[in-house]
């Protein structure tokens, strides 16, 4: 078990660093670059300017030079003119003598994010707060329901029941966020429909009511509910089918009884794998629906963060966006070893 | 002219349809709710041979959704029917709709008629029309096939065009020039609806299938090598295609198809990697199966390589940008706007799924006996992959082909949602749906109506990969 563990976090930093390398090579493309120095040097400046912004700034070494200063593992560029030295880790006022050496994503300095002229740690921390309460909700919605409408469709393969249910879930794993969250916009919050809700969530930012939190919740979950429900259903339909669950209906254990004491446990394991492996899949649902409902949490933040060239902001989200999906996917790979002791790692 | 109702003269049958419709779910809920509580088999086989239906409260309930389900099936034909033979606008929007859309409707019947004849002999195919939610699916996506195909004749009004006194106005309101209506109505900049909607299938049609099938050559060209010989190789390959599998799709979108990044040629240079495999894989295809006989083998490489070739510049190069190979003039497939980009960054999101898929088949069959026999007959290695393994995973890959055309569709929407890759007044799904969102306050149509088109498609792809998978497992 411990090699196992071991050669999966090697795997996973590997794969981490690898994906930061590749956001930080396409965000540190020239034309980003020059982008990047006309929005905060003056949009008219000649190309020298510019190639003297970008050596001022330090963004003229190597590119892994500056991905490894970028991680913290290289030291900070320094950048002497005229008596007065500048740098990475130098802070404007600061004395370059009592600046830290490295300052990177390792040493918790995340950059300065140029579209909200805040810290870019701070920004995500808020952000990713305010997605946490979204998730949260999501969660407690999405996993009781599905994992519901799959035991119901699945304890008895194709009664009237199981087929309809079925059928709800194959519509809602064909009904993409953006399509789901404009038909019930339409129907639960504009004059064409009932307006019960509203069809924005930027209040619930601050105050969270049924009001304007229940639309962008049901939006993110409808599309998960159908596909954990195929899974648990699958899982269920199979666990049906065992031995052990025909000789307890011949004991004469009641079907309610064998449903709840004997299936469920065993129909469960394979939904808990599915569920972390949503993590990722919920992600980009969550950008589609904070964008929709003008949500400013993570995903809000990463479309503005990409649409405005914002580089360091963009790193930032890339890192929290790959760690999500890498920790989801041990923690998913550990708990199915745990929960079904039928398989033993080598 | 005076606007449109929903359902024109034909409004006395409105009444019937919504009390049909209310019975026939109250009987499908009594169904659900009696099903929990009655016995096991709905036929029962009497002594003498004889069959006799269930009774009592479950079958009459059984009974009652079968035939109110026809009689709304029936009661919907007749709109459609009563709407292409009354003339045009006398039966109201969905008269017009249905009348305007007849070469759908014609292409279905025949379709449908002749698949039904002659099922025995078809195959898969034939057994899908045993599946009656194959066969639902089938329809809807046969219907978005034919759209497509007949979509000049179907749009109503130019899709750029732009006429002012049309902005976001409801559905059926007749153009100020009194020469139509807008079927379903005027969006923010006082284009037809319909006839965007219409046209922007034409674009899903044809990129989401070739997509897939690109993606497809992709991971199985790679997935095949990787679950046979295992290794190295495999461990490189599933290394890699975890790697693109937890990159959060839209940050790739974003990070891809950004105009700066286009700028370097990126994603053109991943195209010409990426569209490589088809070749590739149509080479490898021929060469395992006529090594035996080099003299037509040779041909047939040939006439692959170049006409292969041909296509593969003319795919990836552009004239006018980074990849540009051959002249304008001998460059048959001209990619509008950022198509190729979008394709190509489709395509790439794509693969790793199939090759894990690919992959994991070929792990399973390649313990069979006759893949040992093959070996032991001393066939070659890509022989025995193309030739006996391949064939042997057909199913569950049909079946992934068609789920995956619709989460194709999805992404293709997903990239026009955020103003991503096509051109801003493109007709596609996505695009309009994001021209619409921002107005949902004020017009709801310009946005529902694609919405609705892109769940439908999605939805009938679904069901027909639900059939599939069904009528597969028969066997």
């Amino acid at each position: 078990m411990l090699t196992f563990l071991l050669r999966r976090l090697a795997t996973m930093v590997l794969t981490a660093l690898c994906l930061t390398f590749i956001v930080f090579y396409l965000t540190n493309l020239p034309p980003n670059l020059e982008k990047l120095a006309k929005s905060e040097a003056g949009s008219r400046i000649t190309d020298t300017e510019v190639e003297s912004w970008l050596e001022k700034n330090g963004y003229a070494s190597p590119l892994l030079v500056r991905y490894g200063e970028w991680l913290g593992v290289v030291p900070g560029w320094t950048h002497e003119a005229d008596g007065v030295t500048q740098g990475r880790c130098i802070e404007r006022g600061q004395d370059p003598e009592t600046a830290p050496r490295y300052c990177g994503v390792l040493q918790g300095d995340w950059g300065f994010s140029t579209v909200f002229k805040d810290d870019v740690s701070s920004i995500l921390a808020t952000r990713l707060s305010l997605t946490g309460i979204l998730m949260a909700w999501v969660m407690i919605v999405m996993v009781p329901v599905s994992l519901i409408i799959g035991v119901m469709a699945g304890m008895r393969e194709g009664s009237k029941l199981d087929r309809s249910l079925s059928t709800f879930s194959i519509a809602s794993t064909a009904t993409p966020e953006y399509v789901s969250g404009v038909i019930l916009i339409a129907v639960f919050a504009t004059s064409m429909g009932w307006k019960v809700f509203k069809g924005t969530a930027t209040s619930a930012m601050d105050e969270i009511t049924f009001e304007n939190f229940f639309l962008p919740v049901i939006t993110i979950a409808l599309y998960g509910i159908g596909y954990i429900a195929r899974m648990t259903r699958a899982s269920m339909t199979e666990v049906m089918t065992a031995q052990y669950i025909r000789t307890a209906r011949l004991k004469g254990v009641s079907f309610r009884n064998v449903v709840m004491k004997h299936a469920l446990r065993n129909a469960l394991i394979a939904p808990f794998t599915v569920i972390m492996l949503q993590f990722p899949w919920l992600l980009n649902g969550v950008v589609i629906t904070e964008t929709l409902f003008n949500y400013k949490g993570f995903g809000w933040t990463l479309v503005s963060a990409a649409g405005n060239n914002d580089i360091q902001l963009l790193l930032g989200c890339s890192v929290v966006a790959v760690f999500v999906v890498l920790v989801t996917q041990l923690i998913s790979d550990i708990g199915y070893v745990i929960l079904n002791p039928r398989i033993r790692i080598s | 002219m005076d606007p449109l109702s929903w359902t024109g003269s034909l409004s006395v049958l409105n009444p019937i349809m919504i009390g049909v419709a209310a019975l026939l779910a109250l009987s499908v809920i009594a169904q659900i709710i009696l099903s929990l509580f009655a016995p096991e088999p709905s036929v029962k086989v009497n002594a003498d041979g004889t069959l006799i239906a269930r009774g009592g409260m479950y079958g009459s309930s059984e009974k009652a959704v079968r035939w109110f389900f026809l009689a709304l099936v029936a009661l919907g034909l007749t709109y459609v029917v009563a709407g292409v033979v009354m003339p045009m606008g006398s039966a109201g929007i969905i008269g017009a709709i249905s009348k305007q859309l007849t070469p759908v409707w014609g292409s279905l019947i025949v379709l449908f008629v002749l698949s039904l004849r002659y099922k025995r002999r078809l195959g898969l195919y034939g057994k899908l029309f045993d599946s009656s939610i194959g066969m639902i699916g089938f329809g809807i996506v046969m219907f978005w096939v034919f759209t497509a195909i007949f979509s000049d004749f179907i749009v109503t009004h130019d899709v750029l065009s732009q006429v002012s006194g049309m902005k976001n106005k409801l559905p059926g309101t007749p153009t100020p020039n009194g020469e139509g209506w807008y079927l379903m109505g005027g969006d923010h900049l006082g284009r037809d609806v319909f006839s965007r909607v219409i046209a922007g299938s034409r674009i899903v049609i044809i990129i989401a299938p070739f997509a897939t099938i690109f993606a497809f050559m992709v991971g199985i060209t790679l997935g095949l090598p990787a679950g046979y010989y295992g290794g190295k190789l495999d461990t490189g390959l599933s290394f890699l295609s975890n790697l693109i599998l937890a990159f959060p799709v839209i940050l790739f979108f974003y990070l891809l198809v950004t105009p700066e990044i286009v700028q370097t040629g990126m994603p053109q240079y991943l195209g010409v990697v990426l569209f490589l495999f088809p070749i590739i894989f149509l080479m490898v295809l021929v060469n395992s199966r006529f090594y035996v006989v080099p003299a037509r083998r040779n041909v047939m490489l040939l006439i692959i390589g170049i006409v292969g070739g041909y296509f593969y510049l003319s795919f990836v190069g552009e004239a006018g940008t980074r990849v540009s190979v051959l002249p304008a003039s001998l460059d048959v497939i001209h990619m509008p706007g950022n198509m190729l980009i979008v394709f190509v960054s489709v395509v790439f999101v794509n693969s790793p799924t199939v090759f894990r898929i690919v992959r994991g088949i070929v792990l399973d069959i390649k313990t069979r006996d006759y893949v040992a026999a093959g070996q032991t007959r001393g066939e070659r290695p890509w022989y025995i992959m193309i030739w006996e393994i391949l064939p042997n995973a057909r199913g569950p890959l049909i079946v992934d082909f068609c789920l995956r055309i619709g989460y194709t569709t999805i992404l293709l929407g997903t990239l026009g949602f955020f103003g991503l890759g096509l051109s801003p007044e493109s007709p596609d799904w996505g695009s309009t749906i994001n021209a619409g969102r921002k107005l949902m306050t004020i017009a709801q149509h310009p946005a529902i109506v694609p919405a609705l088109a892109l769940m439908s498609l999605v939805l009938g792809l679904n069901l027909l990969a639900d059939g599939l998978r069904e009528e597969s497992l028969k066997d």
